[in-house]
């Protein structure tokens, strides 16, 4: 484990305000090391405001987050090279071929671009499109790309918005096992996504976020859909 | 690490400059229309204004570099890259060193071109102090460009960006551009007057001062500026 490895992500009566909205409101959560969590709630719940706190580019207005045992302003940008995002946006340059897009990021991640490149692209399907520009690609091969490049430097701790967007029964089926083998491997994995059924089969554990609130936390149980109802709402 | 960081970021926008040619061209085209608007309004049978040429020099500069800055975020917009970046797990500052290189870089092609354009068009005398005006033209750049790179990237996610960059960007970068229109003006003298090497020199560590002070603070606020 290195220096920066952490077993267990810890939020203490986390807010985060923006004027005079509160995107997040005293959410405490604890997540250990090989939970799968499905962060589930409605548009606007605060989702995607509480995977930006944990990856450490939205600042929290109050309260704390631990990283094992430091805070993100006590670990520096270390604790980065343990986190890898997802997000709704892919963070990929459409100009750039895909090798070029892992190359940039393996580097920036200070990665041995020859080795992790070729693997990456090989994971998401694309050895064969490796020269073509992503701007080219459909949204599931983005998807696909995105992915890996969320997960290029074997992150600790792995956030995800969204991952299932424009992703055939297929792929779902191999994003979805991917995440059970990095759970496995002793990461920990946060899921945001509106998919109940593929979260149903998928999440360890359920965190339920309505109006910036954290409203349920507890183990994954059959019958997902019909309890995100009776707690949020339709579904 | 943190020149590496710079460097890698350098590259991956000529990496992708050089997939388009996009902000280059449209940044030339402007710069360039700009220079022939001014060369059509101020030169009479084949005579220019003594004085004109230094302030088109840097007008062009300016109008050309907030089309760029714009046009460069946008990209980062687009994909929201900037948060990936922001994301490595590299000195966020460096990240700024990086796109201010990629910004400096971009219109120092444009000066190439403007330079020759504008001595040409208004007979101006610009390259008899070749080394200072060189000087006088880095420094410039570098303080427009450190202001500029700062605000367009803090106005990444405002829907009003485009308005705002030169709102916020003109108020703060006219000393700069003041100082590198009189230091300019200071070696392209008039017929019969030789260049006022002192002068220019003033200029020149004026411009470099207010470098320091831009750089420092641009450095300084990037992080807490970038996290939301």
């Amino acid at each position: 484990m290195s220096a920066h490895d952490f077993d267990t992500v810890q939020l203490d009566d986390v807010s985060r305000h923006f004027g005079r909205r509160r995107a997040l409101s005293r959410v405490t959560l604890a997540i250990k090391s090989g939970e799968i969590v499905g962060l589930l709630g409605p548009n606007g719940a605060g989702k995607s405001t509480l995977l930006g706190v944990l990856a450490t580019i939205v600042a929290p207005t109050s309260g704390t987050i631990r990283y094992g045992t430091a805070t993100a302003g006590e670990s520096g940008p270390a604790l980065r090279r343990r986190i890898g995002v997802l997000a709704h946006e892919l963070y990929l340059y459409p100009e750039l071929s895909a090798q070029q897009n892992l190359t940039f990021f393996a580097n920036l991640y200070g990665l041995d671009a020859a080795q992790a490149v070729p693997a990456a692209l090989d994971r998401a399907g694309l050895s064969d499109r490796a020269a073509d520009e992503v701007g080219s690609f459909s949204r599931g091969m983005r998807q696909r790309l995105a992915l890996e490049r969320a997960l290029l430097h074997q992150p600790r701790l792995v956030l995800l918005d969204e991952p299932f967007t424009g992703l055939d029964d297929r792929s779902v089926g191999a994003v979805s096992d991917r995440l059970r083998r990095l759970s496995a491997g002793g990461a920990i994995v946060i899921v945001a996504t509106h998919d109940l059924d593929v979260a149903d089969g998928l999440v360890t554990r359920v965190a339920l976020v309505r109006d910036g609130r954290l409203i349920a936390d507890e183990a994954a149980a059959p019958g997902l859909r019909a309890r995100y109802r009776s707690a949020i709402g339709t579904a | 690490m943190f020149l590496r960081t710079a460097l890698l970021v350098l590259r991956k926008d000529i990496a992708v400059e050089v997939r388009t040619f996009e902000i280059l061209l449209t940044t030339l085209f402007f710069a360039v229309a700009v220079v022939l608007v001014f060369a059509f309004a101020f030169v009479r049978e084949g005579q220019a204004p003594p004085y004109a040429a230094p302030g088109i020099l840097w007008i062009a500069i300016a109008f050309a570099g907030t089309l760029a800055l714009g046009r460069t975020f946008e990209r980062e917009r687009y994909g929201e890259t900037l948060r990936a970046l922001l994301l490595a797990p590299a000195p966020r500052p460096a990240l700024y060193i990086g796109k201010l290189l990629g910004m400096v870089a971009l219109l120092a092609i444009a000066e190439v071109i403007l330079v020759p354009l504008i001595a040409f068009l208004f007979a101006s005398p610009m390259f008899e102090r070749p080394v200072l005006l060189v000087a006088l033209l880095a420094a410039g750049t570098v303080g427009f460009a450190s202001v500029g790179t700062l605000f367009g990237a803090m106005l990444i996610r405002t829907r009003t960006r485009d308005v705002l960059l030169p709102i916020l960007l003109y108020p703060i970068t006219v000393p700069v551009i003041i100082c590198g229109v009189r230091g300019t003006a200071a070696l392209v003298a008039g017929p019969g007057e030789p260049p006022d090497e002192a002068l220019a020199t003033m200029w020149l560590s004026i411009l470099l001062a207010m470098d320091v002070v831009f750089l420092v603070l641009a450095l300084w606020t990037f992080e807490p500026l970038m996290t939301e």
